[in-house]
């Protein structure tokens, strides 16, 4: 009833192939992006921005770079923390190296640095796929916390392998208080998720996903493999990097090489898998239900009065429970739920 | 009987929403970033237990002047994204954080700037930056009692000792297997340096995260043959490094540990291969005054935080209630400035901690003589003492090795630590300078 597309048509090859085709679902991204922009900034407190909207916008941006990768190209990747590290890591050699570069820039140079270790890493995907690759991949995990933690000069000589980020400064304003970090974040997420939603759509996207499905048939339909996949590892790596650098400077100020230990990448993995592969919305959601969830049975449970050991314990158990149920109601995440949801809407209240 | 028991969990819950609520608004509220589950949680679920218990023990005589203490609690499972966020939530409740101690070294640089920012005092007792105890440059941070380079110099001064004098060291082997992160690496300027001044063959072996398996590690240092090991672990790390040393035969006398490999959770799983290993501390073990008198007012109130009593006065409880010690006198100083009886702000504590002197007399007043150094801190010095101790595990407890405090080279570390600050204040561009009170 609410959401019936009936008597929208489509006269033009523009409106037909725009991102959002129904209208109800322009209208509500147009409201999400107003209450982002605009109710959130005015209502949120500093709690919510430096303590939750901006750990999950961060997040999900690492896990839509993951999605590129291990959902829409199909190479499982467990070495994500690793390329944020070198986003991470190179924005601020970057800042520190060539006086007065503006930041944006050295975000961007950062993410083709985790790019181009991208490419490198993603070389054994030509041979090897699967598990093993995913066996491969983790060599970048310990390999790049190795090398911060070898290499000195990576860390500016500090002899514990700690960086403090430099201050967020951009065309002259600092972005010190966490609403102006938290619309600085919201937009550079905006920008590259859009740009990833793009992605997908046109011939690189389609690329990947003949890859995915079945690399023999895409070979033969004339997809170069080689091309295809390295893309995919350079795209991916890529945001992973600008979300690494990210989470130092917009996040925790901060950081020593094993903020990006193995646990992270094994965080976004598992945000991606409840999400959905294959979905730009299931980045965010999944980011939402591995970010957000622990925070609220957290506050939950220690709001009930429990005793804290116990408390502790039961916002675990819950939340592996929860982890549980959704993988079973829906092996496809949580953006899978919300298309059935919203093709079950389209026909409410008059189903066949 | 199954009403009964619904009863009782609801009087619990009641009870318990009415302990949450009885942090009023004139109680100095201190907020726990705790972790009580995960791979750390014996030493978070101690330490936190004994700074609990420790302010149960105030409340229960009547407060710091009158003023009580409340506190909430939140999980931080050790994770510096978790503990950010519960900071974030804990620092504006209930008037405001008094001060503020994650007991993370992740958490703690997590936070570093936004304490700064909020201006909360963040203490780190045995952990963090070590170049934090100069406070020109680091005002909210107090890295108290000792830190890593103090630490590490203590060590050498011991085994200087040890073999019949510090230039008896000369020509010696010292090996130090470490855990490969940040945590480390903190002592290898100290250690160098050293090598350099007295002349022993300094060797690094690296033991990747988590350090489960160490085989290959151990045949090394057999082959090295050093006089004396230096075991820098963390973790499960810390009893596979003993039962590893045990295997090829490596005396374990010769093995000195960090203290974060000082605690019954680092040598009870290690069994017997643990027995005769020494590690340092900067609590002498034993029982104490205070101790008793959180068994008796407090754990026979049923208010204990730990479940198992016995626990009390272990490594780890007794580190939490030297910091909640600390972190009362730091207020008790305040007060006497500001105003006794009355609600400190957490700049005012932080100049408590900033003035803090608890000396030989107060420790005896505080029933805690001897439990750690004397604590007196200053602008420049907020760390407030370097003193630390070496304890022997014999089996079945620590005994201290050492009857005195052990002080390494003080003026060595300090000027790496104004070196290592300067750098960083030049790096943030901040002007060092004392902080008015």
């Amino acid at each position: 009833m609410f959401y019936r597309e009936a008597g929208q048509f489509k006269t033009s090859y523009d409106a037909d192939s725009q991102i959002f085709p129904i209208r109800q679902d322009r209208i509500g991204v147009a409201l999400m992006l107003a209450v982002a922009f605009v109710v959130v900034p005015l209502v949120a407190t500093p709690y919510v921005f430096s303590a939750i909207l901006i750990p999950f916008l961060i997040f999900a941006l690492a896990a839509l770079g993951l999605n590129i990768l291990t959902g829409y190209a199909g190479q499982i990747s467990l070495g994500t923390a690793a390329f944020m590290a070198v986003g991470a890591f190179a924005s601020y050699n970057f800042v520190l190296r060539i006086p007065g570069i503006p930041l944006l820039v050295a975000f961007v140079l950062g993410g083709l640095c985790a790019a181009a270790v991208g490419i490198l890493f993603g070389l054994p995907s030509l041979r090897i796929r699967g598990f093993y690759l995913a066996a491969s991949t983790l060599a970048t995990q310990f390999f790049v916390v190795w090398c911060l933690t070898k290499i000195p000069w990576l860390t500016n000589n500090s002899s514990s392998g700690v960086i403090t980020a430099q201050k967020l400064e951009m065309f002259g304003y600092a972005f010190e208080s966490p609403a102006s970090k938290y619309l600085l974040v919201l937009c550079i997420v905006l920008v590259l998720a859009l740009a990833a939603k793009n992605m997908v759509r046109c011939s690189i996207g389609r690329s990947w996903m003949a890859i995915r499905d079945m690399d023999v048939a895409a070979e033969v339909i004339g997809f170069r493999p080689m091309r295809t996949k390295l893309t995919a590892f350079a795209i991916s790596s890529f945001y992973c990097g600008v979300a690494g650098a990210l989470y130092a400077y917009a996040y925790l100020g901060t950081v020593e090489p094993e903020a990006y230990n193995l646990d992270l990448s094994f965080r976004i993995l598992f945000m991606v898998m409840i999400g959905g592969m294959g979905s730009i919305l299931g980045s965010f959601l999944g980011a939402a239900f591995i970010i957000l969830l622990p925070i609220f049975l957290s506050q939950f449970a220690h709001g009930f009065g429990l005793p804290n050991s116990i408390a502790s314990n039961l916002e675990a158990m819950v939340f592996g429970a929860l982890i549980i149920f959704f993988l079973i109601v829906e092996p496809h995440g949580l953006a899978r739920l919300w298309q059935i949801g919203k093709e079950k809407l389209r026909l409410w209240p008059f189903p066949h | 009987m199954i009403g009964n028991g619904i009863t009782k969990w609801l009087t619990g819950v009641a009870v318990g929403v009415a302990v949450a609520t009885s942090a009023l608004a004139q109680d100095q509220y201190i907020p726990i970033l705790s972790y009580r589950v995960g791979p750390y949680a014996a030493g978070g679920s101690g330490f936190f237990g004994g700074s609990i218990d420790y302010f149960n023990l105030i409340n229960a005589t009547g407060g710091i002047n009158g003023v009580k203490i409340s506190w909430e609690e939140c999980e931080t499972e050790y994770n510096a994204s978790r503990g950010v966020e519960c900071y974030e939530r804990l620092k504006k409740n209930n008037g405001g954080a008094s001060l503020v101690e994650p007991l993370s070294t992740g958490i703690a640089y997590g936070i570093l700037d936004r304490v700064a920012q909020d201006k909360i005092a963040m203490t780190t007792l045995g952990y963090g930056r070590s170049d934090a105890a100069n406070g020109q440059v680091f005002p909210w941070v107090f890295p108290l009692i000792t830190s890593y380079w103090n630490q590490a110099a203590g060590m050498i001064k011991y085994l200087g000792e040890k073999a019949g004098g510090m230039d008896k060291l000369k020509g010696k082997k010292i090996v130090q297997i470490y855990h490969d992160s940040a945590y480390g690496k903190e002592p290898f300027p100290v250690f160098e340096a050293y090598a350099k001044q007295l002349g022993f063959e300094y060797i690094k072996i690296a033991v990747p995260h988590p350090g489960n398996e160490q085989q290959s590690q151990w045949l090394q240092i057999r082959q090295a043959n050093p006089d004396y090991v230096i075991l820098w672990g963390w973790g499960v790390m810390n009893p596979t490094s003993l039962k590893a040393a045990a295997r090829v035969g490596y005396p374990r006398e010769k093995i000195l540990g960090v203290w974060w490999a000082g605690s019954e959770e680092d040598v009870i799983p290690a069994g017997d291969a643990a027995k005769g290993y020494t590690s340092m501390t900067f609590n002498t073990p034993g029982n104490y005054p205070v101790l008793d008198q959180i068994r008796q007012k407090v754990y026979a109130a049923k208010k204990g935080n730990l479940e198992d009593m016995s626990r009390v006065g272990s490594v780890y409880h007794m580190r939490g209630v030297t910091a909640a010690i600390l972190w009362v006198e730091a207020i008790r100083k305040a007060q006497e400035k500001y105003g006794k009886g009355k609600l400190m702000s957490a700049a005012q504590i932080r100049w408590g901690f900033e003035n803090l002197n608890v000396d030989e007399a107060r420790q005896k007043a505080l029933g805690a003589f001897g439990m750690f150094p004397t604590v007196k801190t200053s602008c420049q010095d907020h760390e407030g003492s370097g003193a630390v101790k070496v304890q022997l595990w014999d089996g079945k407890a620590w005994k201290a090795v050492t009857p005195n405090w052990v002080v390494g080279d003080k003026a060595m570390t300090r000027a790496m630590l104004e070196k290592s600050s300067a750098e960083y204040a030049a790096e943030k561009k901040i002007t060092a300078g004392c902080m008015a009170g």
